[in-house]
């Protein structure tokens, strides 16, 4: 998996990551299918959270395992969070990259990491 | 030839070459918590209480964070020798003596503290004041420390059946000692941006912190405009209000709306809560400073609106004041 990096590097690094995790943060709390899921959370610490899952969807360095995927969101699968919540977000990653004007090629590989966690996620 | 010796209160751990400041401290069984090790997370995030840190382990952080030479173990890989702590600034105490106390509205009492050795601090932030019982309660700092070196001032609000406030109400008296913690929290004015806008919304005592922000910043010639939001259920909450608009008056930059979310109308104030006037005054918050003090219902809205309104997280400060539980008492 060394081409992980190169696309990365393509996206444009950690630059790519801060650039995009305020508009995809901004895209989820004004999203009414999931929204609900983000209330009362600690805004600063979920936005880190953010940054560490776009670099790993962007194919960067990160330490995510699919347990830490399962153990993070278990509280949240007790609360219905399911398959059209998962497309709901995949879906705001991928416009918060047109936003950003990543070509389509790169922007079907980064919504393919996203969808490789989608069973951890929803505790599968 | 370049191992360096990290100070952690009476160790000293040697980082090896090529050796970050976390795996030092771990190889070494101190106890720090650590997740990703590539900076993404911070949980290992502490301070230096010499040497500035090296640049790229604050990569991420918020500038006041920065300022206070916070950084990332996992990130450090120190250039020189350097001295840490993985506490906060509560477990430090100094003597101070009440100065002055008068009353602002029926519910607010200004407490005016003379520390016993100068108190090191930023305009925004808060402390713990301990009676002679050790019953504790953190208020935030009302003055600037350009302004007033020697003295410190509080506004603390009378919480019914709230156990240190009475008390202060009704005993503490002028010459009274009280113990104050080294100064905490990150909610506070840096004179980095003079052009950037900073908008302020504080609900009762919350006004506090925010009087001492905009102190400073109008003492270090800020240029951005300077919007502060005050609110109350009803007039009375409210205090200081012809001292903010003789400062409106003084400064062209600074901006001051009180509002009142009862159903009182009243001339000159706007009506509404203080976070929902703010939100539809100014349209759009894209590179705006905000500070945000008091309810935390308020506090804990107002960060997601003033987020949606196209703020940056790290530029969002904010200060809940909680009020202590029973078992707190």
């Amino acid at each position: 998996m060394t081409e992980t990096t190169t696309l990365y590097e393509q996206i444009g690094g950690e630059a790519a990551v801060n650039a995009a995790v305020d508009i995809f943060y901004r895209k989820v709390l004004t999203d009414h299918r999931i929204n609900r899921f983000f209330d009362g959370v600690n805004m600063a610490q979920q936005a880190a959270k953010q940054k560490a899952f776009l670099t790993m969807a962007f194919g960067g360095p990160h330490n995510y395992t699919g347990e830490d995927m399962r153990k993070g969101h278990a509280h949240l699968v007790k609360l219905g969070l399911d398959d059209s919540h998962f497309d709901a977000v995949i879906e705001n990653l991928g416009a918060t990259l047109v936003e950003l004007n990543v070509p389509q090629a790169l922007i079907a590989q980064v919504a393919a990491i996203g969808e490789s966690t989608r069973n951890d996620v929803l505790g599968r | 030839m370049s191992l360096k010796t990290i100070k952690l209160n009476d160790r000293e751990i040697v980082c090896q070459e090529d050796e970050s400041i976390l795996d030092a401290l771990l190889r070494d069984n101190i106890d720090i918590p650590n997740n990703c090790r590539r900076g993404v997370c911070q949980s290992c995030m502490i301070r230096s209480l010499d040497n500035a840190p090296p640049a790229a382990s604050q990569n991420g952080l918020t500038d006041v964070l920065q300022h206070q030479n916070y950084f990332l173990a996992c990130l450090c890989y120190p250039e020189q020798d350097m001295t840490i702590s993985l506490n906060t600034p509560k477990d430090f105490f100094t003597e101070s003596t009440v100065i002055d106390k008068k009353l602002l509205n029926s519910d607010i009492l200004l407490l005016t503290l003379k520390c016993s050795t100068p108190l090191d601090y930023y305009a925004g932030q808060f402390v713990n004041l301990k009676r002679y019982d050790g019953l504790q309660r953190s208020y935030s700092i009302a003055n600037n420390h350009l302004l007033n070196p020697d003295s410190v001032t509080f506004h603390i609000r009378k919480l019914k059946d709230g156990l240190f406030s009475e008390w202060a109400y009704q005993e503490l008296a002028v010459g009274d000692t009280l113990d104050i913690s080294d100064p905490q929290g990150l909610c506070y004015y840096l004179p980095n941006q003079l052009d950037q806008n900073l908008m302020l919304i504080g609900t009762g005592s919350g006004l506090a912190p925010l009087l001492g922000i905009i102190s400073e910043a109008l003492h270090q010639g800020h240029r951005g405009d300077i919007h502060l939001f005050h609110g109350s259920r009803e007039i009375e909450g409210l205090y200081l209000i012809e001292e903010m608009q003789q400062l409106t008056q003084q400064y062209q930059n600074f901006n001051y709306t009180p509002c009142l979310s009862s159903d009182t109308l009243a001339n000159g104030f706007a009506k509404g809560r203080a976070h929902d006037v703010a939100m539809s005054t100014i349209p759009s918050l894209k590179d705006w400073r905000i500070y945000l003090c008091g309810h935390p219902d308020m506090v804990h809205q107002a960060k997601r609106q003033a987020f949606l309104k196209g703020a940056a997280i790290q530029n969002i400060y904010a200060d809940a004041f909680h009020v202590g539980t029973a078992s707190a008492k």
